[in-house]
């Protein structure tokens, strides 16, 4: 590939972004979407944890046989992911206990694989790392959009800010209680999908 | 990428594992005692919220000032001194399945599906002039999955349920996990839990007959087993086993300690 490693970085955000393009890991866009603080903590989680498989897979590539690839790839990820969930659990329990299983899911997640098997295998260990931190970023942009416009008209708040006052609360916002469910992550990457598709007919699969 | 040897995929995954298990076991264990110290404070917000005391915006440890941590003996009903045993050091779960300090449940007596029970139990006493406002009692037992740990906070007439929190289960987020809901925990507030004629009577999810309003909380849609095994838990631990005995003695006393 002659992409530079800017390239790498900034190409897997909108052009080749994970979620819009490839489709990939939305069952843990759907489900940490409802606050903007579960997302953000999970797109951090998953960028670092696709970023240092990446690198390590990339480094050891030449070491791995063939036919043990995918378990390996496994291995290193989740012994990643369980890294991290055990660094949350002592730093910040009250968002490892809101996050509960889906730190565990990122092992399963779709792009930390898919990155790893597409890409890490045959990359050098810095083009690699570049790559999985830009498709980290990827994940994260769609993941805080979603989770914005879920809590924002949701729930009525930011952060767990109030923005919007609820009518339960005295206000004037009544909210918005199909935004609340995961369904409606769905929906909202589903209206993401067709914007980044119209504005860049590039991506737009051909029939 | 290619196959050397034959041995190599062997080896290599053997290398693999151990360097992988080396990382998991050393942060495991070089972190456990930040883990635990999360888990203490936790169980202190959690008794905190179950009896209504807490607030975001003070530390836990100024706000658990206010409650007094005392051990009783639950056959008897009465506290026991600080010599016989301190409440810092007491594992109350491991009490409960040892032979001094506990004994086996028989499969009858086992309601809650807990296997053993401690002779003496923690209860913390929020106090106004040595007279007992709110009792708050740890509860603990299977639910559907896993076992439930959690706290309830009893008001002054050792009856009414002031509030309930669970800090710690196995369920299935979404449906029985859904016990850790403060909206479905606020649904408790009020109820009670003894009858005239003192006798368990509080009943969780499905009713079972005709019961009066204030005897009954209502389930969680999605979570029936999870449910049943809250109920079983209330009723094994307000009943001969658990904490009746203390808290009828306490209610007889007019709730003073001293008695």
């Amino acid at each position: 590939m002659a992409d530079t490693n800017i390239q790498l970085l900034t190409n897997s955000i909108l052009k080749r972004n994970p979620i819009a393009l490839l489709v990939l890991g939305i069952c843990s866009a759907l489900a940490v979407t409802g606050q903007m603080a579960t997302a953000l903590v999970m797109s951090i989680c998953l960028t670092l944890v696709t970023a240092f498989s990446s690198l390590t897979i990339s480094i050891v590539r030449f070491q791995i046989p063939n036919s043990v690839r995918i378990g390996i790839q496994i291995t290193i990820i989740a012994t990643l992911v369980i890294l991290v969930d055990e660094i949350l659990k002592a730093f910040f329990f009250e968002l490892s206990k809101q996050l509960s299983i889906f730190v565990g899911l990122i092992i399963t997640n779709c792009i930390v694989m898919g990155r790893a098997e597409g890409f890490a295998m045959s990359n050098p260990p810095v083009a690699s790392f570049m790559d999985g931190i830009g498709n980290g970023l990827g994940y994260s942009l769609i993941l805080m959009l979603v989770a914005f416009i879920r809590e924002l008209f949701g729930a009525g708040t930011l952060f767990g800010v109030e923005i919007l006052q609820l009518t339960t609360n005295g206000g004037w916002y009544i909210r918005n209680g199909m935004l609340v469910l995961p369904a409606s992550g769905f929906f909202i990457i589903a209206t993401i999908i067709w914007v980044i598709r119209t504005l860049d007919p590039e991506q737009q699969e051909k029939e | 990428m290619a196959d050397i040897t034959a041995y190599k995929p062997y080896y290599s995954v053997l290398i693999l594992a151990f360097f992988c298990s080396l990382l998991v076991g050393s942060a495991a264990v070089g972190l456990r005692p930040l883990q635990e110290k999360n888990q203490q404070q936790d169980r202190k917000k959690n008794i905190l919220i179950a009896a209504g005391l807490y607030d975001s915006t003070r530390t836990v440890a100024d706000l658990f000032g206010n409650i007094e941590t005392r051990i009783v003996d639950l056959k008897s009903g009465t506290f026991v001194s600080v010599d016989t045993v301190s409440p810092e050091g007491f594992d109350q779960l491991k009490a409960a399945l040892s032979e001094e300090l506990g004994r086996p449940l028989t499969k009858a007596e086992d309601i809650a599906g807990i296997r053993g029970i401690e002779r003496y139990s923690r209860v913390y006493l929020v106090t106004d002039n040595d007279t007992v406002r709110r009792v708050i009692l740890p509860i603990r037992g299977k639910g559907l999955w896993s076992t439930l740990y959690g706290y309830i906070a009893i008001e002054g007439d050792m009856s009414t349920v002031s509030g309930i929190s669970f800090y710690e289960h196995g369920e299935t987020p979404g449906l029985g996990g859904e016990i850790e809901n403060r909206r479905w925990q606020s649904g408790w507030q009020g109820k009670k839990i003894y009858n005239q004629s003192n006798e368990e009577a509080l009943v969780v999810g499905q009713k079972k007959g005709q019961e009066e309003a204030i005897h009954h909380v209502d389930g969680l849609s999605g979570a029936t087993l999870t449910i049943q095994g809250v109920d079983d838990i209330i009723t094994f631990w307000f009943g001969e086993h658990g904490f009746k005995p203390f808290l009828t003695r306490l209610r007889e006393n007019g709730g003073r300690i001293d008695g």
